[in-house]
Parts: structure tokens; sequence; C-alpha cells
């Protein structure tokens, strides 16, 4: 039998410590809904996707209301759009973009990933045409997100990719101008992009995923803080130790949510994702983590080696709790969407170097990042290649999520509104690397890579 | 063990009064559920209080007895909450 204390431990996590699961994702594989022409492809995968997830929200909130468990996002996630439909044009793809985006308001869900192209080792002409088509996608969609995975560790780096991916960014920037460029934050590039990550904006179904899977992501930044503040002075160990027994309790939830939501919805369950993922809500903040466990402002000297701790403390107890874990698995540090990393980097603790070195011991990348508007494309792309060289090179995933602010100048503010929060527009180095990345080529596929 | 039991928590919390057992075993009641245990505290002046139910024989489902708790909680100025024993058991036994 359970004890008062079990039960009311469980209470405070949900009702005082946001403690939540970011999201049910189902994953569909919309390959067989390839046709002759675009505008048959789109109505198959209108078709196709608004039967399949028909009751995902509804069984979401299902679930919500039976546990006692909030869910705050049912999503989508579709087979890379690349490999179901050859295009001949930007408009075929711009066709394909708003039968996804259809679709998922159909079904009411607010984000749907897949609207991407897989070019680590080079593209093909369609695929070209795909990512060129990404800023009027987005502009022109509202649910849609994009992925470009431009390197691996056994590919090595696509730099043409990358250098593309500076365009194309600005160019997304541009055309949703009007609302300080949110085009970009759903705009994610890649290196070792994982097949089955339930979040956005990086979502996609991969193709040696099922035909269709339940994959979850949990949350619970703040009752990881709410744990470590209750040990002041406890040594570095016992943190670990704390962080781990929370992160197992966390992601027991999120198995739970995902077994029954993929028994009602007869598909089968995927993996959880024991990703930390923060909201703009207040204690709900990795960064407000760091800072409890002794760092005096997220970015200083130490928060490196904190976050590393963390980091590994929530896999190891994460791993423990699921049978199957997978997707992205490890602390986000998403500043836009981090109340604790706004004010980091509005006090000028945290830096765009800072945060590319916290990724090398973390998920996932440098994320929702606002720069000034004037940011060249070349300094995007050569941001792009350092994070994604870090990817490959520790075999880990990488990804990068810049949002070069239309207008907008270091110490201005970007606001795009709920989960996606806001930020201070951050500094970028004022030297440029336009030469190295317009060399293009591929850089080879790292050493470690030969592991057979 | 997944979706065998037709048990549910319920939970209470808010200032003590009178009566508070009373109205929640009394809604318990009319709808045919019955209740295994009961266990409370007092944590500073609130009272904490849950319930351990069975709701095999309940003539309503879940959804509809948690509304019908809730507006019992509002009558009796405190919170309480309904979940089904699985959210429990999933995060604190193996």
């Amino acid at each position: 039998m359970l004890t008062i204390d079990e039960i009311l431990e469980t209470i405070k996590m949900v009702q005082e410590e946001n403690l939540d699961v970011r999201t049910i994702t189902m994953g569909i594989n919309i390959a067989d809904c390839a046709a002759v022409d675009a505008g048959t492809t789109g109505r198959k995968i209108y078709a196709k996707i608004t039967r399949i997830a028909a009751d995902l929200v509804r069984v979401g909130n299902e679930i919500e209301r039976e546990y006692g468990i909030p869910i705050v996002n049912k999503r989508i996630a579709v087979t890379p759009v690349s490999l179901v439909y050859q295009g001949e044009s930007e408009e075929d793809y711009l066709i394909i973009a708003e039968a996804l985006d259809q679709a998922a308001a159909a079904v009411g869900v607010n984000f749907i990933g897949g609207f991407t192209a897989l070019v680590q080792k080079g593209f093909t002409p369609a695929e070209r045409i795909l990512v060129n088509t990404i800023p009027r996608a987005l502009a022109a969609t509202e649910r849609v997100c994009a992925s470009v995975n431009v390197a691996s560790t056994k590919a090595g780096i696509n730099m043409d990719a990358v250098y593309l991916m500076g365009h194309i960014i600005k160019e997304t920037a541009l055309r949703t101008a009007d609302r300080d460029g949110i085009g970009c934050a759903k705009l994610v590039v890649f290196a070792n992009a994982p097949e089955d990550n339930p979040f956005m904006a990086g979502a996609f179904h991969g193709p040696g995923e099922p035909a269709c899977v339940i994959n979850v992501g949990v949350s619970g930044p703040g009752v990881v803080k709410n744990a470590i503040e209750k040990m002041p002075g406890a040594d570095l160990g016992q943190l670990a130790e704390t962080v781990k027994r929370v992160a197992f309790k966390v992601t027991r939830m999120g198995e739970l949510v995902g077994r029954v939501a993929a028994e009602r919805l007869g598909v089968p369950f995927g993996i959880v994702d024991i990703s930390l993922a923060p909201t703009p809500a207040v204690g709900d903040s990795v960064a407000e983590i760091l800072e409890a466990m002794g760092i005096e402002k997220c970015g200083a000297p130490g928060t490196t080696a904190a976050l590393a701790l963390l980091n590994d403390a929530v896999k190891k107890g994460g791993a423990m709790a699921s049978s199957y874990v997978g997707g992205l698995s490890g602390a986000f540090i998403p500043v836009s969407e981090d109340a604790g990393m706004v004010r980091a980097a509005a006090a000028g603790a945290l830096s765009l170097e800072k945060l590319e070195a916290m990724t090398a011991v973390c998920s996932v990348g440098l994320d929702m990042i606002a720069v000034p508007g004037d940011t060249p494309a070349e300094t995007i792309a050569a941001i792009i290649a350092d994070e994604v060289a870090i990817g490959v090179v520790n075999q880990k995933t990488t990804a990068v999520r810049i949002i070069p602010a239309p207008g907008k100048k270091t110490g201005d503010y970007v606001e795009f509104g709920g989960l996606l929060g806001r930020a201070p527009v951050l500094p970028v180095s004022r030297y440029g690397a336009s030469d190295f990345v317009r060399r293009g080529g591929r850089i080879p596929a790292p050493i470690q890579s030969l592991s057979n | 063990m997944l979706g065998r039991s037709n048990r549910i928590i319920v939970t209470v919390l808010g200032k003590d009064r009178v009566g508070i057992i009373a109205g929640v075993a009394q809604v318990l009641a009319e709808n045919n559920v019955n209740i295994l245990d009961i266990s409370q505290t007092i944590l500073q002046e609130f009272l904490a209080m849950v319930m351990i139910a069975d709701m095999s024989a309940s003539r309503v489902d879940l959804t509809t007895l948690k509304a019908q708790l809730d507006a019992k909680g509002k009558e009796l100025g405190v919170r309480i909450d309904a979940q089904h024993e699985d959210a429990f058991l999933y995060m604190h036994r193996i």
C-alpha cells in the first residue's frame, strides 16, 4: 500500500513544482502518401494524418484528467517530407507544407514536425528545393516545423548545407519579421538528428520507425530544483544521487502516460525522452537548478561542470525508470524558454560562447537564441559549423535554433509569447569566417566514426 | 500492472473543519465507490487527507466523479482531487 507521504509527494510535484508530461508525440509514417503530383500527395497526407491522429488530443486530455498529470502538448511528427515527395518546384513543397498545417489544425495539435531533409552527406536536387522552400513554408504556415540534418558522426559535415542554412535562417527571419523572426523558432539545424525525438521543433518520424508510434517527452526542472534547494551544503555526490532519484520518478510518470496513451490509441509505444525541458513559467528552469547548486548566475565559471553533473544524473535515473529511453534525452538549455537563462543573459553572465561550451555536456544545442538582425549569413553558418562539430566529434546530437531578429540590436528583446517565451538579443563576435564557410565541401567524418 | 486496478486516490488539501471526511465519503457512497483506506496528516494548520477507493462497482466514470468531488470541495472550502492509483504506483513502486 502507498504511504500518505508518497501520495503527497506526487501531488506536490504536480501542483507546486510544475511536474508535467511535456508532450505526447504521435509519429506517423506518410511515405505511402506519395503520388505523382504534389496536390494529390498533400491530400493523401491530410487524409492519413486526420484519420490516424483523430483521437490523439481527446485521449491525451482523458489521461490528463484520470491520472491528474498535466500533458502540456499533443503533437505529430511525420516522415521527413524529402523522403516522401520529390518536388520539382518550391510550389510543390508549399502545397505539402500547407497540407501538414491544415491536418495539424484539423486534429487540434499545435505543432507538426517533419518538413525535413537529411542532407548530411549531400543534397538530391529535390532536397535542395525543399530546403530553399523552408522560409516561405514557415511564413505561410502556423504549425509546421522544419529541420535539416547537415552532419553526422558517420558522414561528417556537409558544409554546403551549413552555408545554405545560414542564408535560409536569415531569410526565414525576414519573412516573419513582423513577429520578431518567429519562423526561426520552428527551424532546427541538426547533427546526428534522432529519429524518435518527440520534442519540437526538431521532431520527425525517422525512416527506421514503425508505421505509427507514440513517443513521450517528460519535463520536471522545478521538481529537481526544489529537491536541490532542500540540500544546502550537501556534497556534489549527494546532489547527483538526489537528482537521480527525482529523475527516476519523473520518468516513471512519462512511461505510464506513454503506455496508457499507446494502449488507448492502439499504437505501439516508442520511447520516453528523459530530457529536462524548461518553460518560461516561474520555477520551471534549468538555469535555476544550476544556480541552486551554487553557481551565482548561469553562465559563470562552473556552469559547465554543474550542467554535466545534472545531465548525467538525469540520464542515470531516467534510464532505470523506463524500458525504452530515446529521443534527445538530456537537459535542454533553450534561452528564451527558460526564465533563468533569460535573466542570466540579460545580466551579461551568459554568452553565446558559454552556451556553446555547455552544449558539449548536455542536450541539445544552441537553442532559442536571439542574435542581432544584421548578423551575416556567413557568421550564422559558422556558428552552425561550430555547434555541429561538437556533435559530430562527440557522437551526440547537437542542434542550432537561432533567431537573427530583424531590426534588433544587442540588448533588445524578442517576444514570441507562450512556450517560446522572450529573450534578450545576445552579442555575436564581430569577427567572421566567411572565407571558411564559403569553401564548401564536406568535412570528413572523424576517426571515431570508424567503429566497426 | 497497467490498467488492471480500478482503484483511485482521493486527496483533500485545505483548512481543517467539521464534515470534510463525511462530505467526501458521501459523494463516494452515492456513486457506489468503496473506500479501502483513509489516512490523514496535518501540515502546518492544513489538513492533508488521502483516501484509497475502489471504483469497480462505481455508477459513474472517473471524470464525472472528479467533477462531483470538485463541487463538494468548493462547498467545503478545500481542494479535492481524484486520480487513478497507477499515477502513484508507477512513480513509487517498480
